[in-house]
């Protein structure tokens, strides 16, 4: 018995979702009194995982995963899973996480929790808080099967850590061509610009700011605190800011430690959308809009007056903190 | 080609959430039920396969007889024909088991379901119903075209997009990109009166244990009050989220 986390790898390197996955898997291991391995594929030195807990890194190298392919990965998932008698497996809720961990569960037949934002409140029988009706809600969710799949939400557990003596082992996995029905022809990414996913702040924009030529303050705001931008639906739905910049209950779903909405008055889809975020800013001229309710820090004014002031002050700031 | 596309019913996105029986089930008094907005994207891309290229589609959805003006609303759309599953979607995992059989019996070439549901929000089905079937799988996809038997699409990843080419069949997890909002449809008179008359067959459950179970739901903690700043003074909120927030 153990418990095995995917970590995830980029290039050969750990994003910070992979060592939050990790801290979580340790978590669950040290409930279950049990040990953690993690299972990483082509990635270079993996001796960051011992730093969260990790008791045993299995190594995967193969040519043929260089590219992310869910079939496949899930498939080695299950052949580890099955070789070391793992009975918890945590996969990160990336867009390649979300993409193979139902395929892992039915791998398996074993159940899912996606979307998992706590430790599990009790390990006989499994319970998990997970996120339900788009963040408006949770549900404590019961995993009835021998094994468990758990899908952690980004942002929502933490690094802890847990210096650990990992041994390393290699796994090779046996895949046909059956794993690789589906061929990655090329991979579009604005190169330079942090995401939505990955990022820490995220400065976000909407009607209020009355057109797309108005969102070189956004972008100058968003460059100063290194953070990602965004958009409101109406704002994406008119065609003034891309599709994947749409933050909200139908778009990407912010998990960010600050967000800061400007000109936003703050629908209940949109709210939906952010409210993962630890702390909102917001900055609109109608003291009435709903946003006001939902942010940490407000204030009433005029965008066009206030955001430029804020830049500069920003400016200042970290140059004094650099 | 035959196109399956999975439909979930959910609330309305404006809906209030709520729960009863000691926080136990989801609160449906004077809740709106709609079709699952990504499936609404999905389902408007088959209507484009259909009158483009020519294609045959079915809708399903599992669920008991309350889902069945959602599943009307679909063929009002222009659905061809629909099948209800007559059964309680509880688990993610039982529901992908029902689908697959639905989808085994129809020899279905292209089988289209949203990414997730915004109810449970499980994000499972569609890779489960590939996985069950073996059937390639994409997920989170925004574009999709078909070429006899092969595919060409792209599916979203953080910070980008990928670029994708495989055969059929396939199940697809879709979201907006797949069609644009402007162009998802509202059902006409003539719609809705010929979806009347579309087969709606019912089909009963085959056996499976749920692997999960929703023990009980909540709503997160409510906020404080708003922390305002004046206007005139942005140096005063550099310097909350610095010292108090600790987020720059």
């Amino acid at each position: 018995m153990c418990v095995l986390v995917f970590a995830e790898s980029s290039e050969g390197k750990f994003k910070k979702i992979a060592l939050e996955v990790t801290s979580y898997g340790k978590k669950i291991a040290e409930a279950l009194n049990t040990n953690l391995e993690v299972l990483t594929i082509n990635a270079n030195d993996t001796s960051i995982l011992a730093n969260y807990g990790a008791d045993k890194i299995i190594k995967v190298s193969d040519e043929k995963l260089l590219s992310f392919n869910a079939k496949a990965y899930a498939n080695v998932i299950k052949q580890v899973t099955e070789k070391n008698s793992a009975t918890v497996i945590v996969i990160d809720s990336s867009a390649n996480g979300i993409y193979l961990a139902p395929l892992v569960a039915s791998n398996l037949e074993a159940g899912y929790a996606s979307k998992v934002i706590a430790a599990p409140s009790s390990t006989s029988p499994f319970i998990v808080k997970r996120q339900a009706f788009s963040n408006k809600a949770f549900c404590n969710t019961e995993i009835t099967t021998a094994k468990k799949v758990i899908g952690l939400a980004k942002n929502s557990f933490g690094l802890f850590e847990h210096n650990s003596n990992a041994t390393e082992e290699s796994f090779t996995a046996s895949l046909t061509d059956n794993d690789f029905g589906i061929s990655s022809t090329a991979v579009e990414t604005s190169a330079g610009k942090v995401t939505i996913a990955d990022a820490d702040i995220v400065v976000s924009g909407g009607r209020g700011l009355k057109g797309p030529e108005n969102w070189g303050m956004i972008e100058e705001l968003a460059e100063v605190l290194g953070a990602a931008t965004a958009c409101s639906k109406p704002v994406s739905d008119l065609g003034w800011r891309p599709h994947s910049e749409h933050v909200g209950q139908t778009g990407k779903p912010v998990a960010s430690n600050l967000y800061i909405a400007i000109g936003i008055s703050g629908a209940i889809q949109h709210l939906a959308g952010i409210n993962s975020s630890k702390v909102k800013v917001v900055i609109n001229t109608d003291p009435e809009a709903p946003f006001f309710k939902a942010a940490d820090y407000g204030i009433v004014g005029d965008a066009f007056e206030v955001v430029p002031q804020i830049i500069e002050k920003l400016k200042e700031f970290k140059a004094q903190n650099a | 080609m035959k196109i399956l596309v999975c439909i979930s019913h959910v609330p309305d996105t404006t809906s209030k959430i709520d729960f009863t029986d000691n926080d136990s089930k989801f609160d449906t008094n004077g809740v709106q039920f709609v079709i699952n907005p990504y499936d609404e994207f999905v389902l408007t891309r088959a209507m484009w396969f259909k009158e483009k290229q020519g294609a045959t589609i079915t809708v399903v959805n599992v669920g008991n007889a309350s889902t069945e003006p959602t599943l009307r609303k679909a063929l009002a759309i222009g659905a061809d024909d629909a099948i209800r599953v007559n059964t309680e979607a509880t688990d993610g995992f039982y529901v992908a088991k029902q689908l697959a059989e639905v989808a085994k019996n129809g020899n279905y070439d292209l089988i289209l379901a949203g990414k997730e549901s915004i109810d449970y929000n499980g994000g499972m089905v569609p890779g489960m119903l590939a996985s069950i079937l073996n059937y390639n799988f994409i997920n989170a996809c925004i574009a999709v075209e078909v070429d006899g038997n092969k595919v060409s699409a792209s599916r979203e990843i953080d910070g980008g997009k990928e670029l994708i080419t495989c055969d059929l069949p396939l199940v697809i997890g879709g979201q907006k990109g797949v069609v644009e909002e402007k162009d998802l449809r509202i059902p006409n008179m003539r719609g809705i009166m010929m979806a009347r008359k579309k087969p709606l067959t019912i089909v009963e459950p085959v056996s499976f244990n749920p692997t999960t179970a929703s023990v009980n739901f909540g709503k997160p903690a409510a906020k404080g009050a708003v922390k305002l700043i004046d206007a005139d003074n942005v140096s005063e909120l550099i310097n909350l989220l610095h010292n108090e927030a600790k987020v720059i």
